[in-house]
């Protein structure tokens, strides 16, 4: 029996998402079972990655089938969930989703920042949006999207903050390697340009190049490999 | 790596003083807001963007905030002031450019405000992002199948009956029966014995596989005859002639003959294979009571 379509069945009759490591439990339990066959004994020790590759398998196929759910892993957990084109029906038959107001631009700007940096102070966030957070940290921290993780060893030792799992669960995130363009805004390393830019005549600034990190990174890499 | 402190002290302290603030011109969320406002208008690149021309917008619009009577907060003030300290260094001749020393070596202000400026842009379109996921997430309903009622392999049939459970039903009939006792004053005399119930009772089971505890009582006039009833239920349990099944807890108790794990007993319920137990020796003392 194909791995695949065991966790298939497996998902379709959950309660809840469920991890990897509670799908995990499942196989060994089955196996454990007195009468257990021999199809689950052999999946007793079935490894993480054998497992994420079948589900990954599993939700690559029901994309491609088309149908209307389809298979997410959200916040490590996985589970079944409806299109959203088929929304108005679903509305209107289990009910509007029970979720709190939608955040504001400037809550979800402070967040951007935060599940980017993270962990981040109060500070950091404040320098980049150029205003004062206190509001929208208080928003964020009440809605548990943000949590403290502990102080800096800075001056002041501020605390610093990080996202939790309901983030994750609340825009459907995998995880946070799953955010838009993640690895573009993670601790962008900007360095100062080696000389004092010139101004031309037209007092335009000039563009500094060590803002265009795509290239940057390409080249530095591009120049090392040779050498290797 | 880590981002420093602003390296800017006037923007510190306006962040203490001004923290109680908040203005929200149109929907500037920020200085840098508006700035990346202005900058869009211009429809010019972040990197080309002409910061002399960008200060005097700055501060027109500042003016028209002030004619709104509005609030401006602090922060606006320190971008106007950095804006306009940016406007006067370019006024002068490249040559004559005092190059900044000492504390602010290589700190262009320009350079820290256009990277500022960029990297507020990339987490403005990354919470863009964030929102359109956010109504996204709205329409997206997860599979939440009820609770499957399946008990997990436990067998049900023997699930036995306690003799407080019996006991409890049995009361029950009593109380039942004694509502309508208490009306009627009337003295019956004691016409049933433990023997003949055993007898109605296996004679019922005859007829159909299992019969339910209340309607063993249902014709029972007076509480005597409830007893023998139960006491004669009680005996054919105890030679295995019978078992008590409840299929859930609480549940009405039901009695069926007994699985034929016991003495191969006549199936067509022979009476006088139970009498000639020692039965009634046991059921009397009770029943006088």
């Amino acid at each position: 029996m194909e791995l695949k379509f065991i966790l298939e069945s497996l998902l379709f009759s959950a309660q809840k998402p469920m991890s990897v490591k509670e799908l995990r439990d499942v196989f060994a339990t089955a196996a454990a079972a007195e009468e257990a066959e021999e199809a689950a004994q052999a999946l007793k020790k079935v490894k993480d990655d054998d497992v994420v590759a079948a589900l990954e398998m599993l939700a690559s196929e029901h994309e491609a089938a088309a149908r209307s759910y389809r298979l997410v892993c959200v916040a490590g957990s996985w589970q079944f969930v409806t299109q959203p084109e088929f929304s108005p029906w679903l509305k209107a038959f289990v009910g509007v989703k029970v979720r709190p107001s939608r955040l504001s631009q400037p809550a979800l700007e402070t967040l951007a920042i935060i599940a980017y940096r993270q962990p981040v102070t109060r500070a950091e966030v404040e320098q980049i949006r150029g205003v004062n957070i206190d509001g929208t940290l208080q928003t964020l921290l009440e809605r548990s999207l943000v949590e403290s993780v502990g102080r800096a060893e800075v001056v002041g030792r501020p605390q610093i903050y990080s996202t939790t799992p309901i983030f994750l669960e609340y825009f459907g995130l995998r995880g946070l390697e799953d955010l838009p363009a993640a690895d573009e805004l993670r601790r962008i390393v900007i360095e100062k340009p080696p000389e004092p830019l010139t101004v031309d005549p037209g007092l335009a600034t000039a563009a500094p190049e060590q803002l265009m990190l795509e290239k940057t990174e390409v080249g530095g890499g591009a120049a090392e490999t040779p050498q290797s | 790596m880590v981002l420093t402190l602003p390296t800017e002290p006037p923007r510190l302290k306006v962040f203490q003083f001004m923290a109680e603030y908040k203005v929200q011109f149109e929907v500037f969320e920020g200085p840098l807001d508006l700035l990346l406002y202005l900058i869009r208008k211009e429809e010019v690149d972040i990197y080309e963007v002409n910061l002399t021309t960008l200060a005097t917008q700055f501060i027109a619009h500042i003016d028209l905030m002030r004619e709104f009577d509005l609030e401006i907060a602090g922060e606006f003030l320190v971008m106007a002031s950095t804006l306009m300290y940016i406007k006067s260094r370019e006024l002068l001749p490249v040559d004559q450019q005092v190059l900044v020393e000492g504390e602010d070596e290589g700190e262009d202000p320009r350079w820290e405000l256009i990277r500022q400026l960029v990297e507020y842009k990339k987490f403005k379109d990354a919470a863009a992002q964030l929102q359109v996921r956010e109504a996204a997430q709205e329409n997206i309903f997860p599979r939440l199948p009820g609770k499957i009622e399946f008990v997990a392999e436990t067998p049900a049939i023997p699930s036995g009956v306690s003799i407080f459970e019996l006991l409890n039903a049995v009361n029950v009939v009593l109380q039942r029966l004694a509502k309508v006792e208490s009306a009627s004053r009337e003295i019956y005399e004691d016409k049933w014995t433990v023997s003949e119930k055993i007898e109605h009772v296996l004679a019922v089971l005859n007829s159909r596989p299992s019969v339910r505890f209340d309607e063993l009582f249902e014709n029972a006039s007076s509480r005597t005859e409830v007893i023998c009833t139960f006491l004669a239920l009680l005996e054919l349990i105890r030679l295995k002639q019978l078992a008590c099944t409840q299929p859930e807890p609480f549940d009405e108790i039901e009695i069926c003959r007994a699985p034929a794990v016991a003495a191969p007993a006549p199936p067509s319920g022979e009476l006088p294979f139970v009498l000639e137990n020692p039965a009634p020796a046991n059921t009397t003392p009770p029943h006088s009571v």
